[in-house]
């Protein structure tokens, strides 16, 4: 079973890291791993870093600008997660914008994913008709999850659509927004994770975008499996670094 | 716009604002065509409710090139309807416009893409050269990739990442083109030609001593191509005159020393 799969399958409420690889320096990105999983979080989104980040707002734009400067790139990441699979049982999804995917070949990436174990990707520009012509297959071949986003404006057709055709969880955004933490949540972003709650869908969801803090975490999993914070982690490890990791996640539950 | 942009082409943005609209730097990337791209984007992923239309250019994702060159197509129209007037034919032998991400292109380009006979040539800016570094000549340097939603030729790293171009003018600097003109280049029905700073400067020159009419920069770049081609003396030549040179007139200022 995919450890997507199993860890949804666990009972109580998730919590998911995303981080840009190569930041704060090119070599971090295995150790602030470990110190994921020691602290308790249930799984990790390893950033792949793009020059252009079109969903992303200013804290993680400026982390992959970084990590990029740092000389992160689609091998090097692959170099450094090899092995990963020895100490690191939690899922570990890579997350990134579609093009350096498309520049190292879709299939040897996913193959290397596969070789490496990762569980699955999200891909937030990779449109779902455009991947069920062309990829769903190879994604498949190598046991590999894709997870959509849905955000406040997504119909229900296409919700239901990408229900009927997801697997693992569906990343669902807090709110009409790109990424970066917020203190709290409006009505109207309530009513919209009640509404997607009544649907019924049959894959899990979890929240992200706009996903900082204890409260904030509290209030998005009354209506999820889960939460995933990125913006906020990334913006402590750059004020407190890779050794302040524990005490952060201690501080969200 | 981008920040540096703002700066180059204040004229217009003063314009701009005398008009009412308030127009909001980009500070990411490298604060040019590109990132300002990008904060559209965002800021459209921010309202998408009160937010239907936001990109000048034929890029983005789909419908967005499709809307700007059908919206741009005016052109073409009317250059039919005025080559008849002043030439008795409607089709011109030669369509020459500038290409950045390509909108007064396609507008050019709309109403004849279909009649094989009228040759098409898109006219990019090599900046400082096409091997310098500094450069926005996407058909020589492009590889298939994916900018802003749309797939299509760009300028990009081996690892996918998107180069930052250069050209000494605004409206070319950009890595990719419109998916449309991509299309063109591949099946060969436009010709791309590769225009650096100073031929198109040099052009910008003798088009406003011979017609009395400052061309924007970006315009410039399509008169410079005159001189790398070979007319015959009836040729009917369709040069598309994208944008008046008065919003420019500070870069002119600099690089002449005027």
């Amino acid at each position: 079973m995919n450890r997507i799969d199993k860890k949804l399958k666990e009972e109580g409420k998730l919590l998911s890291i995303y981080f840009t690889a190569g930041y704060p320096n090119l070599d971090d990105t295995v150790d602030i791993i470990f110190k994921l999983q020691e602290s308790g979080v249930d799984m990790i989104e390893i950033g792949l870093p793009f020059s252009d980040p079109l969903a992303d707002g200013p804290t993680i734009q400026d982390s992959s600008t970084k990590a990029i400067k740092n000389g992160m790139n689609t091998n090097v990441l692959f170099n450094q997660l090899k092995g990963i699979r020895d100490k690191v049982s939690i899922p570990l999804i890579i997350m990134g914008y579609f093009n350096p995917i498309l520049q190292y070949g879709v299939e040897d990436f996913c193959k290397k994913c596969n070789e490496i174990g990762i569980d699955g990707l999200i891909i937030p520009d990779l449109p779902i008709d455009y991947y069920e012509v062309n990829y769903k297959s190879i994604f498949e071949k190598y046991q590999l999850y894709n997870m959509f986003l849905i955000a406040p404006q997504t119909s229900d057709e296409r919700i239901r659509k990408i229900d009927s055709i997801s697997n693992g969880f569906i990343y669902m955004v807090s709110s009409s927004s790109i990424t970066g933490s917020k203190d709290s949540f409006s009505p109207e972003q309530i009513n919209y994770f009640e509404r997607i709650e009544k649907m019924n869908l049959k894959t899990p969801r979890i929240i992200g975008f706009g996903v900082g803090s204890k409260e904030t975490f509290n209030t998005v999993v009354k209506y999820s499996k889960g939460a995933i914070i990125g913006s906020a982690f990334i913006k402590n490890l750059q004020n407190s670094g890779i050794d302040s990791i524990t005490s952060y996640v201690s501080l969200i539950r | 716009m981008g920040a540096v942009d703002i700066k180059r082409q204040a004229p217009n943005v003063a314009r701009m604002k005398m008009l009412g609209a308030s127009v909001v730097a980009a500070e990411s990337g490298s604060k040019t065509l590109k990132d300002a791209t990008n904060e559209a984007i965002r800021d459209w992923i921010n309202n998408p409710i009160t937010t239907h239309y936001i990109i000048g250019s034929v890029v983005g994702p789909h419908p967005y090139p499709d809307m700007v060159a059908k919206f741009q197509s005016i052109v073409s129209k009317e250059i039919k309807s005025q080559l008849i007037e002043k030439e008795g034919t409607d089709s011109p032998d030669y369509l020459i416009a500038n290409i950045g991400g390509g909108s007064n292109a396609a507008g050019l380009y709309y109403h004849y893409l279909e009649d094989e006979k009228v040759k098409i040539i898109s006219v990019e800016a090599a900046g400082e050269g096409v091997e310098s570094g500094k450069s926005a000549a996407t058909s020589v340097l492009g590889k298939t990739g994916i900018i802003h939603g749309s797939k299509t030729l760009l300028m990009q790293t081996k690892d996918g990442q998107i180069v930052e171009p250069y050209s000494i003018s605004a409206g070319l600097d950009y890595p990719g083109v419109g998916p449309l003109h991509a299309h063109l280049l591949e099946s060969k029905r436009a010709e791309f030609m590769s225009i650096t700073d100073s031929d198109a400067m040099l052009a910008g020159l003798e088009v406003s001593k011979l017609e009395g009419i400052i061309p924007a920069i970006e315009t410039a770049h399509a008169f410079a191509a005159f001189k790398y081609l070979d007319f015959k003396p009836n040729d009917i030549i369709v040069v598309n005159f994208s944008g008046r040179g008065d919003k420019d007139l500070n870069t002119y200022i600099d690089y002449f020393n005027l």
